[in-house]
């Protein structure tokens, strides 16, 4: 046999419930402390969410973050926050900072009198400098962006919960839309703690985590559902070690392919996308994790009825949809 | 046992050959936008400069050119989001309605009483007159200004509310007339932002309607939103002008006073106008598509009290001469005066289809943005930064794709090659279907591409684990194949599904770069259960056919 990369034995039998009080427990704590600390710290809303203009800026000297207050300060805009932006991928003559400014009353955005005021300052004090992207969003806008997003958000795992509950039993469907919550608190606590921008992008890549979680989390449902087809008698628990050890070398697998995609894109890709990436780099971390150690947890505590005879992949499609080839 | 029939082989290589001609031109990126851009040209104006004949040339006629659009976030260009303020056109027509309503109303002052206009909201015009027992008698008169609605939704409806209590008349746009006018507005709207857009002859840009008030412009390659603000925010001039004569020489001599103006629709006619406006453009407050009194298509137009008086006056004293309807000097139109036309509102006749009437009306009321536009998002991004991103994606994609191509290789040796090749035919086709459909390539979605390349091989890591047991199970390789092939198909097809739905969401909902996120994880996935089920079937089947191994080598 030819040389072959195995990151995980052709069998394994892990007891995935051995630990289950603390793997759980683990992610009960990490849900209780990232919704705490996205209640006490709060969210670093960009200016989709929050309104307001962000300027970025580019100079080929070294930008003094605390003359660039300082020049601002006479033009009275309220909250300035500007922050340096360093990136790997950066040359040494590359310097970036961002500079948000809040919402001026309550103007639809920013007038171009402002931005060219702000412009102005910080030429003064960096000669050089090129202001390379300038966004501006109105208080009006930024509301309406917040309610599509919890919509969004909402809607998609409604949506889910629905599809799985059809093609599975409901039982499933809780456990796959528990792991898929406890998968999105946690990021967002992430980025409470970390306090990364979060902005529109974040609430696409939370969506996109919520897909890939699922999906995980479904491929473990549909052995386990065959499975307990094969094994009537076997105990819930058991059928379900089996099914997450059966697909676990899959499971890694996928994981890796996502993951070096992702952690590429996260070192290469640039400062500009960089929490976009970040959030979907954690969400797939979390999101395997949560596929084997939360999602079926849940199932287990429902408990299923598994009296039922029929094959329960023959609720929705024929088991067999798609396979032509014989 | 393991057979694909001949037709649905062909049918897989064509689809995977369409796609990936599609997608070629994007390879020569530069080459094609030039010979794109320059075959727009030659079908607007005809003519090319040798620059131009040069970039046409420089891409073959018969080949693909769809390209995949390049988002502004990777181009560098401007977007805004304007809010039209609807309510503005309602207190115009109000404005405009007072002085003929006074007129009307006075010839009966004897009975009625003295009439006064008292103040009310923008959108009404409440009127008191001085005999309150008059006040039906007043009402009757008011209604006979207004005009039943011709729309669809609003048939047996007049444009004008109007009510009377105590001594007060209060006139309204109905709702149906509301409707009427919003639609009209931001029609005219994004009519003019358009043509103003597009006089400075910037590429493709897009201005959609947005909502029920919106407006959303972004312009690719434009220096900063400001510098679009200042293009939409200059006025189109539209002037009625007096008609002196015309010509055929371009290089006449108007004579003092007057000028050389060219007709729009006919090449080489020109027009010697007097160089004062009879009427200027902004003094139009209406135009919409009509019919004459032969029931042929016109347009019908209303101009504010100035306007007006002047207009009334011109027409009383050149009844039977042409005058001149001049849009950013081209004449548009050359009626003859058939009538004196006093009280601001007139006809033009002419030999019009339906959709020349439809289609001038909006040119009239295009001279002057019809309400105001607020602006409620802006973002303008740097060509350099755009040009950064692209790079530093495009590394981050070559070099992510390098690295799962090796770890399929590494995990499952000759399977693995043919997932790799399958995961280099997916990226081909993704691009090759964003090309033909005009789809646009964000940022985000450059994230999406390598998040496809990612998940894309997962279906064949379900097949190939799959396999890997069978061939515990099962005698032969074959069987191990074909069982793999089935069963992992409804774990492949749960996972899609869900992963499709959360992708739609996020288009349905999503704005601007993260749509454009959406729109390549969509058809990343299909792309990706095409290329990981029916490529990868069809190359490990043609394999065994030649081989017909003993064992598999998985």
């Amino acid at each position: 046999m030819a040389f072959r990369l195995k990151l995980v034995p052709d069998e394994t039998k892990f007891d995935f419930f051995r630990h289950q009080f603390l793997t759980f427990g683990f992610s009960v704590v990490l849900v209780i402390a990232s919704i705490v600390a996205t209640a006490v710290m709060g969210l670093n809303f960009g200016i989709d969410f929050r309104g307001g203009t962000t300027i970025r800026a580019e100079s080929s000297q070294s930008i003094d973050v605390g003359a660039w207050r300082s020049a601002l300060q006479p033009l009275d805009l309220g909250d300035v926050v500007i922050t340096e932006v360093f990136d790997p991928s950066f040359g040494p003559d590359q310097n970036v900072a961002e500079v948000r400014i809040q919402a001026q009353n309550d103007e639809g955005s920013i007038t171009p009198q402002t931005v060219d005021a702000i412009n102005a300052a910080l030429k003064e004090v960096t000669p050089d400098v090129k202001f390379t992207a300038t966004e501006s969003v109105g208080p009006k806008v930024s509301g309406e962006l917040i309610k599509t997003a919890i919509l969004s958000v909402l809607a998609a795992t409604a949506a889910i919960l629905v599809y799985i509950w059809l093609r599975f039993e409901w039982q499933f469907a809780v456990g796959a839309v528990a792991a898929l919550v406890h998968d999105l608190v946690i990021t967002v606590g992430i980025f409470a703690v970390a306090q990364i921008k979060f902005d529109l992008t974040i609430i696409a890549a939370l969506l996109t985590i919520l897909g890939y979680s699922i999906n995980d989390t479904v491929v473990v449902f549909d052995r386990l559902r065959e499975n307990l087809v094969k094994y009537k008698t076997m105990p819930l628990r058991e059928v379900m070690n089996i099914s997450v050890n059966e697909t676990l070398s899959r499971t890694v697998m996928t994981s890796g392919t996502t993951l070096i995609a992702l952690i590429s894109l996260l070192v290469l890709g640039g400062d500009v996308i960089r929490g976009f990436v970040f959030a979907m780099t954690f969400g797939v971390v979390v999101g395997t994790y949560s596929s084997v150690f939360v999602a079926k947890n849940i199932v287990l505590m429902i408990g299923l009825n598994r009296s039922e005879k029929k094959d329960p992949a023959e609720k929705f499609f024929d088991k067999n949809t798609g396979s032509e080839a014989k | 046992m393991l057979h694909i029939p001949l037709w649905k082989r062909i049918l897989i290589i064509a689809l995977c050959v369409i796609g990936l001609a599609m997608a070629a031109p994007n390879i020569f990126y530069a080459k094609v936008e030039g010979h794109n851009d320059a075959a727009s040209t030659f079908a607007k104006t005809k003519t090319l400069t040798t620059e131009q004949q040069a970039a046409l040339d420089a891409w073959p006629a018969w080949l693909p050119n769809g390209l995949v659009n390049l988002g502004l976030d990777l181009r560098g260009g401007a977007h805004l989001l304007a809010e039209v303020q609807l309510s503005d056109v309602y207190a115009a027509r109000m404005k405009s309605l007072w002085p003929e309503m006074r007129s009307a109303l006075a010839k009966e002052r004897s009975t009625i009483g003295a009439i006064r206009r008292v103040s009310s909201p923008e959108d009404e015009l409440r009127i008191q007159i001085g005999n309150a027992d008059q006040i039906q008698k007043a009402v009757e008169i008011a209604k006979t200004l207004a005009s039943p609605i011709v729309t669809l939704t609003g048939v047996g409806q007049d444009d004008l509310q109007i009510t009377g209590q105590g001594d007060t008349i209060t006139i309204k746009l109905s709702d149906a007339e509301k409707q009427a006018t919003d639609d009209r507005t931001m029609q005219q709207s994004l009519e003019i932002v358009r043509r103003r857009i597009d006089a400075a002859g910037t590429r493709e840009p897009t201005i959609a309607r947005q909502g029920s008030d919106r407006i959303l412009i972004e312009v690719p390659g434009i220096g900063s939103a400001q510098e679009l603000k200042d293009l939409i925010g200059t006025t189109a001039q539209l002037n009625f002008m007096q008609v002196n004569g015309s010509t055929q020489d371009e290089n006449a001599n108007p004579g003092a006073g007057n000028v050389l103006v060219p007709d729009a629709n006919r090449k080489g006619l020109y027009y010697i106008l007097g160089d004062v406006p009879v009427v200027s453009g902004d003094a139009l407050t209406d135009a919409k598509a009509a019919t004459d009194q032969n029931g042929y298509p016109a347009v019908s137009f209303r101009f504010n009290t100035t306007g007006a008086r002047q207009f009334g006056d011109f027409t009383a004293s050149h009844i039977g001469e042409p005058f001149a309807i001049v849009l950013d000097n081209e004449v548009i139109s050359a009626p003859t005066i058939q009538s004196h036309i006093a009280g601001g509102s007139g006809i033009i006749t002419g030999n019009f289809s339906i959709q020349e009437s439809t289609d001038l009306a909006l040119l009239l009321r295009s001279g002057a943005l019809p309400a105001k536009l607020d602006f409620l998002e802006e973002r303008t991004i740097g060509p350099e930064l755009g040009a950064d991103s692209i790079r530093a994606g495009a590394i981050a994609a070559v070099v992510g794709l390098f690295l799962v191509i090796a770890y399929m290789i590494a995990s499952y040796g000759l399977f693995g090659t043919f997932a790799a090749i399958a995961l280099l035919i997916n990226i081909g086709l993704l691009f090759g279907i964003m090309s033909m459909i005009g789809g646009t390539l964000t940022l985000p979605g450059i994230a999406g591409i390598v998040l496809t390349m990612g998940t894309a091989v997962d279906a064949n890591v379900l097949i190939y684990e799959r396999i890997r047991e069978e061939l515990k199970r099962v005698k032969g390789p074959a069987r191990a194949i074909e069982i793999g092939y089935e069963k992992a198909m409804s774990a492949i097809i749960d996972a899609n599904v869900t992963t499709f739905l959360t992708a739609l969401i996020l288009f349905v909902l999503g704005a601007g770069p993260v749509r454009g996120f959406a729109v390549t994880l969509i058809i990343g996935i299909v792309t990706s259960v095409f290329t990981a089920i029916w490529v990868t079937r069809l190359m490990v089947v043609t394999w065994y056919d030649r081989r017909r191994p003993k064992t598999l080598d998985l």
